[in-house]
């Protein structure tokens, strides 16, 4: 069962268009990465999931539930991360913990469980100094901890990792992953190592559509075969072998690109023909960052 | 509801805002018996440079009447700090976006207005209790309160003014951004009833009436004569809080 559903959901703010026709949907227990550059609008589309803006066009259902802005009942199934979390500063990070266990009407000794529980999950045991002086990287830290709270179905997190240094987003990607056996993980990112570490699918946003969808190997696998990379010993060989494959795209002096891999056991049989000596042979996967390249068109 | 309330009262407590209010509303009420006790002792110093300046003094006589008539006087000076040190209580949330982990957890935003209305209502409410019983106090200890008429009706009167300016300050909190539209809506209200209340046909109708405590204290008026103020004032109260409400469930946080 899909846990999240997005159909041609628009939107706009005065005259700029931010969100065409987006649609996609979240299969329950999956982590989707949401991708785009910065300004793309995954957090409009965020927001609207949550009921925090009125969408211009399409329908949103979180559990089947339609979503609808303001006062949204589908809230109760969702935890959310925003990019720049921000809390009550004059509490402690229990305390607040507490308040977001008494909201979601938890009873108490759960609560106090939970609270210790999460507290520990993200490192941030034994913190007794109010919110107030914390870092972004702590306040981060206890976001992802009061989205976790009430055991959401669905965990909406907007670039999780931006604000943490390289062992606070390691540990957070841990934190997803395992959360993954309880929930649906929805977060937005433009760090596209990221995405390549945890997603089970992906979605790149551009220009307010998707343009590209699917698991992170069908995505892959949208992109042109691989092709691979020839390095001979010789530099003249290199010019013999492009004038005999004139297809091959010269990548420096010994060095050349083919494109098409269909053609290498012709080249490999020229080479073995000619006797012409090799250093490497190396087929190259298509990166995400080319992928994403492709798609903003840059 | 309850959780939401107890943040809003840890809100108070440690912010400080509850402090200064205490402070200042207590000062109020000391002030008020102080300056009437005062009164006779600055008449008698000033006395030889006013008799220069060719002003005879005569003695003055102080009784709780001077206290109350300072109550009255002072009272609109104490509710427009309470509205100042209260305007932020939604706005301040909405510029930080600190009601978003809230409300995307479920807390239904209703309960978000009524949790704050009512600590407002209750902050109000007690403040007001605090200077009313400190100047009572007073006023019995160094003279005798039997000389004012209709003393509880126009404390209730008064309070009721001040609960009418707090329903205000919730609706413009709920329709507005930032703490100074609140200000200018609350104020830019309560102007345009006193400027209203000139004309002596409306002003039995208008909640600035409330207000005036001294026409009973002194017995020119009856509490009776209120009832149409009072009515409006209720109603208003009730339609703000509503409106509150709706707009709310609406709002862009």
């Amino acid at each position: 069962m899909d846990m999240l559903v997005l159909s041609h959901v628009a939107k706009s703010f005065g005259a700029k268009q931010v969100l065409r026709d987006v649609s996609f949907s979240v299969p329950e227990h999956s982590i989707f990465g949401f991708v785009g550059q910065n300004g793309a609008g995954k957090t409009t589309a965020m927001k609207l999931i949550l009921g925090l803006l009125a969408g211009d066009g399409g329908e949103i259902f979180v559990k089947g539930m339609r979503v609808h802005y303001g006062n949204t009942p589908t809230n109760r199934f969702v935890g959310y991360l925003p990019d720049v979390p921000e809390f009550y500063s004059y509490m402690t990070p229990a305390e607040y913990l507490r308040l977001c266990g008494e909201i979601s009407g938890m009873p108490l000794k759960e609560i106090k469980n939970r609270c210790e529980e999460l507290l520990c999950l993200v490192g941030l045991e034994g913190e007794n100094r109010r919110i107030r002086g914390f870092s972004r990287g702590m306040k981060q830290r206890l976001g992802i901890a009061q989205a976790l709270f009430g055991r959401p179905m669905l965990l909406i997190c907007d670039e999780p990792t931006s604000a943490l240094d390289p062992a606070g987003r390691k540990e957070l990607l841990d934190i997803l992953i395992n959360a993954k056996e309880q929930t649906t993980v929805l977060f937005s990112t433009h760090i596209l190592s990221d995405v390549e570490h945890i997603s089970d699918e992906i979605a790149f946003l551009h220009d307010g559509r998707i343009v590209l969808q699917g698991s992170l190997e069908e995505v892959r696998a949208i992109k042109k075969a691989s092709s691979a990379e020839l390095e001979l010993e010789r530099p003249e060989d290199a010019g013999m072998l492009l004038s005999a494959f004139p297809f091959l795209r010269p990548m420096g002096r010994s060095s050349l690109l083919l494109e098409d891999t269909g053609h290498l056991p012709d080249i490999l049989r020229f080479l073995a023909d000619k006797g012409i000596p090799i250093l490497r042979i190396e087929r190259q996967e298509p990166s995400l960052e080319d992928l994403f390249m492709e798609v903003v068109g840059k | 509801m309850r959780a939401y309330l107890k943040k809003e009262w840890m809100e108070l407590c440690r912010t400080g805002r509850l402090l200064i209010l205490l402070l200042l509303f207590a000062l109020f009420g000391i002030m008020n018996p102080a300056l009437a006790k005062l009164t006779p002792w600055l008449m008698e110093t000033l006395s030889q440079s006013l008799a220069d300046a060719g002003l005879v003094t005569v003695d003055v006589t102080v009784d709780a009447m001077t206290s109350w008539a300072q109550f009255y006087k002072n009272f609109p000076i104490m509710l427009i700090l309470f509205i100042l040190m209260s305007s932020g209580s939604f706005t301040a949330e909405y510029q930080k976006g600190t009601l978003i982990p809230m409300v995307t957890k479920g807390l239904s935003r209703r309960k978000i207005v009524l949790a704050k209305g009512l600590t407002l209502f209750a902050a109000w409410t007690g403040l007001y209790l605090l200077c009313f019983g400190i100047t009572y106090g007073y006023n019995s200890y160094f003279w005798d309160n039997s000389v004012a008429d209709h003393l509880l009706p126009a404390a209730v009167a008064t309070w009721l003014f001040g609960a009418w300016a707090t329903a205000l300050l919730v609706f413009f909190s709920a329709l507005s951004q930032s703490s100074t539209q609140v200000l200018l809506g609350t104020g830019g209200v309560a102007m345009g009833a006193y400027l209203l209340s000139m004309f002596p046909k409306l002003s039995a109708a208008l909640p600035i009436k409330l207000m005036d405590g001294m026409s009973l204290l002194q017995g020119a008026k009856d509490p009776g004569d209120y009832a149409l103020s009072i009515a409006v004032a209720a109603v208003m109260i009730f339609l703000c809080m509503s409106l509150a409400v709706l707009l709310f469930d609406r709002k862009r946080l």
